[in-house]
């Protein structure tokens, strides 16, 4: 027997729990941050008690929801039921298996990384749809519906603006797209500027992909209740938020990663070179997290009708016509 | 046994296993469930073939999509399917004929196979799969290619065609004049004299 691949093995999984543990601390901060620049708008305190300035806030909580007693409906799908908040987060956190926090720094660097992500991220529209069909009640079915309708619409002006990242950069693969990036221009080379359209219809998809406001529709407590979590209590609950906040700083990872420059230093010379990468992605990060609380904390919900004309009436007539153009100008100039 | 073969036995198990649910579940809802973990399952296989591009092209396309789509339909149809599998036993003659005469042509098709010589040839290593996939279909099928986007697009017309209702009597808001409107001409300030009314 061969047993030379329990190292590598053995390797993987230590990165693995390395990143996870990271991850998950992070949303946990990036929790309390969005609460906390959402109060800072209102003139309010937002969570102050647990701990000091209340950065233990979201341990606590997450104390809390799992020494509570789950409840199960009575006429619910248990299986599947109980399987979506699982399916839920564990593709939201499967995603990060790609993501390049550095250079050489991901659990696995493959070839069609952008396409892994944005499979993963379609994925995530099935933990809402089960929780909602498997509750087998009106107002989780009825928003599961909802949600599923609005998640597809806005992963097709998503594939179109990571499309036009492509066809720039010239490879699907995540370290190579932020090395496509790294010119002399330091943050003017990044492809925030070149591709500024792009940028912006992507920040709009993202919120909407992932249910954030001003397109949380999935969970307008005036229309919804609660959404399709509406019959979900303690750890299953927390499990949908989890994968929930995973999949918003997944998000902003990848506008990190397809637009800021991923791990690359905003002024490219010597002592900001210096810096590790990983400190300004993690900078970037909390960057576009903090337009993401921005957003949501300002600008009022969508009605419905008008969240699908503009997904479908507007994003999408502007990214392909922005995918033929970039194709023409690098066909005709010769970018790559 | 190496770690590739391990996962090729977990996978094609579950493959197998989902693939066998989706027709032995009772509830169809679990049915496309378990059709979605046998996709799944596909892409995986493809992965350890080295053809990751074609594996996350089946998840994003028929997991992401076409099955989403299955699961809405299933959700919504209220068919009561214990009723549906009462003439299951009427039917299976019937069904063995023709999953036999299916099998026969797959082997004689499968047995008469001979690939393309060069098929098989790998990419030079510094293509990667995606890439060469991309060279092939856009140069010497470029012709198929598009015809095949050509016939996508029909169906997409139609589909549209047959759905779309113009229901007289609908108020639909016009998003250009509803950012036109300003404020002189949607609020009219009135003096009101005092005790008179307008």
């Amino acid at each position: 027997m061969d047993f030379s691949w329990v190292l590598p093995l053995l390797i993987i999984l230590a990165k693995t729990v390395a990143l996870l543990v990271a991850v998950l601390i992070y949303v946990a901060y990036v929790i309390y941050a969005d609460r906390k620049i959402w109060a800072a708008v209102q003139l309010r305190r937002g969570p102050n008690v647990v701990g000091p300035w209340g950065l233990l806030q979201s341990f606590a909580d997450m104390l809390k929801f799992v020494l509570k007693e789950p409840i199960i409906p009575a006429s619910a799908n248990k299986g599947v039921f109980l399987l979506a908040p699982f399916v839920m987060s564990v593709l939201a956190l499967a995603a990060w298996a790609v993501i390049p926090v550095a250079e050489g720094w991901a659990i696995s660097n493959i070839n069609v990384g952008i396409l892994y992500i944005f499979a993963i991220s379609s994925l995530g529209v099935y933990g809402v749809i089960m929780g909602g069909w498997a509750s087998n009640s009106k107002y989780p079915f009825l928003s599961a519906l909802r949600s599923a309708a609005q998640m597809v619409s806005y992963e097709v002006s998503i594939g179109f603006v990571i499309i036009t990242v492509l066809l720039c950069a010239g490879s699907l693969n995540l370290q190579d797209i932020v090395k496509a990036q790294d010119t002399k221009y330091g943050v003017f080379g990044w492809y925030w500027l070149p591709l500024f359209p792009m940028f912006i219809i992507f920040f709009i998809s993202a919120l909407a992909e992932t249910n954030r406001p001003p397109f949380d529709l999935v969970e307008a407590e005036s229309e919804l209740v609660a959404g399709f979590m509406v019959e979900y209590s303690s750890t299953p609950y927390m499990l949908f938020m989890l994968g929930e906040y995973v999949a918003i700083v997944t998000m902003c990872a990848l506008t990190t990663i397809l637009f800021l420059g991923g791990w690359l230093s905003p002024i490219p010379f010597a002592p900001f070179t210096w810096i590790p990468g990983v400190v300004w992605f993690v900078l970037k990060v909390s960057f576009v997290f903090f337009m993401f609380a921005m957003v949501k904390a300002f600008v009022p919900r969508y009605r419905y009708d008008q969240l699908m004309r503009l997904g479908w009436k507007v994003f999408l007539p502007i990214s392909l016509f922005m995918v033929v153009l970039v194709a023409a100008v690098l066909q005709f100039v010769g970018g790559r | 046994m190496s770690l590739a073969a391990a996962f090729f036995y977990l996978f094609s198990a579950v493959m197998l296993a989902s693939a066998f649910m989706v027709i032995a579940a009772r509830n169809p809802v679990h049915s496309v469930l378990f059709l979605i973990l046998a996709f799944v399952s596909a892409s995986g296989l493809f992965i350890l073939m080295g053809a990751e591009f074609l594996a996350m092209i089946l998840v994003v396309v028929y997991v992401g999509a076409v099955a989403v789509l299955f699961l809405f339909v299933v959700m919504m149809l209220d068919v009561d399917f214990a009723e549906l599998k009462k003439g299951m036993l009427q039917y299976m003659p019937l069904a063995a004929i023709i999953g036999i005469v299916v099998a026969i042509e797959l082997v004689l098709v499968v047995g008469g196979w001979t690939a393309r010589p060069g098929a098989a040839a790998k990419p030079a290593d510094t293509v990667s799969n995606t890439m060469a996939l991309g060279r092939v279909l856009y140069t010497q099928y470029a012709y198929f290619f598009q015809a095949a986007g050509l016939i996508l697009l029909t169906a997409m017309i139609g589909a549209i065609v047959l759905t779309l209702h113009h229901k007289p009597g609908v108020k639909r808001q016009n998003i250009a004049d509803q950012n036109a409107r300003d404020r002189n001409e949607a609020v009219e300030l009135k003096k009101v004299p005092s005790r008179t009314g307008v």
